[in-house]
């Protein structure tokens, strides 16, 4: 049985990480999921969080908002934003809090009446400041 | 016969001129070659995404309740043309093809009784279009201030986008922008954006059964808009590739001709001052000889 299967991380603007690895925390859009090899070919959408990957040199950190991972023989995540965690300064990471606020905002402008779209914005919005609690930042502004 | 000043002054003038065309290409060069690595870094994202949602629209596409974006609004009655260029001139035949082609496009809709809506990227385009289809321009996007193309900036256009789709506004979107072949060739290119079509050329996953997390149609909801993004995103790429590829062969054969000109100016000048010495020795011999 193999102990290592074949890891992309790719971002529409790059590839952020590729190789082959031993285990990858997920976290999926209904709740954190841990692929390793020979998992059950799945296909998920990610929520904003932490994506851990336990490489052969060591483990490795990423913040990833949105997008889905593709899990078959190798695992693919395809994630719209992905950085490497020591990458996200507290500036970085309340352009992104901002960016959520904004979207929130927006759609409860759009949709006044409809509770759907404006609960998952709100949901996006928590992702990601529990993202910050997370890495020990915060958000300059309480959320909601 | 031109005053040897004057034909001194145009050399002058032909050779700094060749001089920025000669800037102007190397700089495309090194731009040219950041946009096709931009590209090339954005396409392992394209062909996974793409095929992931081929699989996906082609277990869901089938059943009713298939989300708009994919299915269509049932109707093709109003067409939304997004029509992207560059911010710049100076790119030999660049933005007139993708004009040119969409100005075809929304002519040939509108003789068959279609509705026409046209959005444009770039400043170039809007321009050209300005002129004989003023009343269907929509919306206009700003990219002159972008110094690197991101994927923000493809999210802008498709959240754009997808809120006149939410609101009706339109059933069929297309865009238009310029494929990147080679340095010397680059093809306009329309393609359609909303409803969706995937082509499900990528055959090595089909094999496999995927369980999905949520169900099938949650995920394709969730993904459909990003899709819109993505393939925004690509043709942005595309664009800034075939721009800077169009500039550079442009600006070759500007520098070029500069060049040519530059010589038959010298070879002029140099006739026009021999003429003027022979003149003067021949007045000297004729004065001497009157003697």
């Amino acid at each position: 049985m193999a102990d290592t299967m074949q890891f992309d991380l790719v971002s529409p603007e790059r590839r952020v990480a590729s190789g082959l690895v031993r285990a990858v925390q997920i976290p999926a859009a209904e709740g954190d999921l841990t692929a390793m090899p020979n998992h059950a070919p799945l296909i998920t959408t990610l929520r904003p969080g932490i994506l851990t990957v336990e490489g052969e040199s060591g483990t490795e950190q990423y913040v990833v908002t949105g997008g889905f991972a593709e899990i078959g023989e190798t695992c693919t995540v395809l994630a719209e934003r992905a950085l490497p965690r020591g990458e996200v300064t507290q500036e970085a990471y309340e352009a992104l809090v901002d960016e959520a606020h904004a979207a929130y905002e927006r759609t409860r402008e759009t949709f006044k009446n409809e509770p759907g779209p404006v609960d998952d914005a709100a949901k996006l919005l928590s992702d990601m400041v529990a993202v910050g609690t997370h890495i020990g930042l915060s958000p300059k502004q309480p959320s909601l | 016969m031109p005053n040897l000043k004057d034909l001194k002054n145009r050399i002058a003038s032909v050779k700094s001129t060749r001089k920025i065309t000669k800037a102007m290409q190397m700089v495309a060069a090194a731009k040219l070659r950041r946009a096709q690595d931009a590209a090339e870094a954005s396409r392992p994202y394209t062909e996974r995404f793409n095929a992931v949602m081929a699989q996906l629209a082609a277990s869901v596409g089938g059943s009713d309740t298939a989300p708009k974006l994919l299915a269509g609004t049932g109707s093709d009655q109003v067409h939304m043309l997004v029509v992207m260029t560059a911010e710049r001139g100076l790119c030999g035949g660049f933005n007139s093809s993708i004009v040119k082609l969409a100005r075809l496009t929304a002519r040939k809709l509108l003789a068959e009784g279609k509705t026409v809506k046209i959005l444009t990227v770039g400043k170039k385009g809007r321009e050209q279009l300005k002129r004989d289809f003023s009343a269907y321009l929509v919306d206009h996007v700003d990219l002159s201030d972008v110094k690197r193309l991101g994927y923000a900036n493809a999210q802008d256009i498709a959240r754009n986008l997808l809120v006149r789709f939410d609101a009706g506004e339109f059933d069929v979107a297309t865009i238009f922008y310029s494929q990147f072949r080679s340095v010397i060739s680059q093809t306009p290119t329309a393609q359609q954006i909303i409803p969706a079509s995937f082509d499900a050329t990528d055959g090595d996953s089909a094999g496999t059964l995927y369980d999905y997390e949520p169900d099938e149609e949650a995920i394709l909801a969730d993904l459909l808009p990003r899709g819109v993004a993505t393939q925004i995103f690509a043709a942005l790429l595309e664009n800034g590739a075939s721009e800077q590829g169009a500039r550079m062969s442009a600006m070759d054969s500007a520098t070029r001709n500069a060049g040519e000109m530059i010589d038959k100016l010298t070879i002029e000048y140099n006739r026009s001052r021999q003429a003027v010495i022979t003149n003067e020795l021949i007045e000297i011999i004729s004065g001497a000889e009157a003697l």
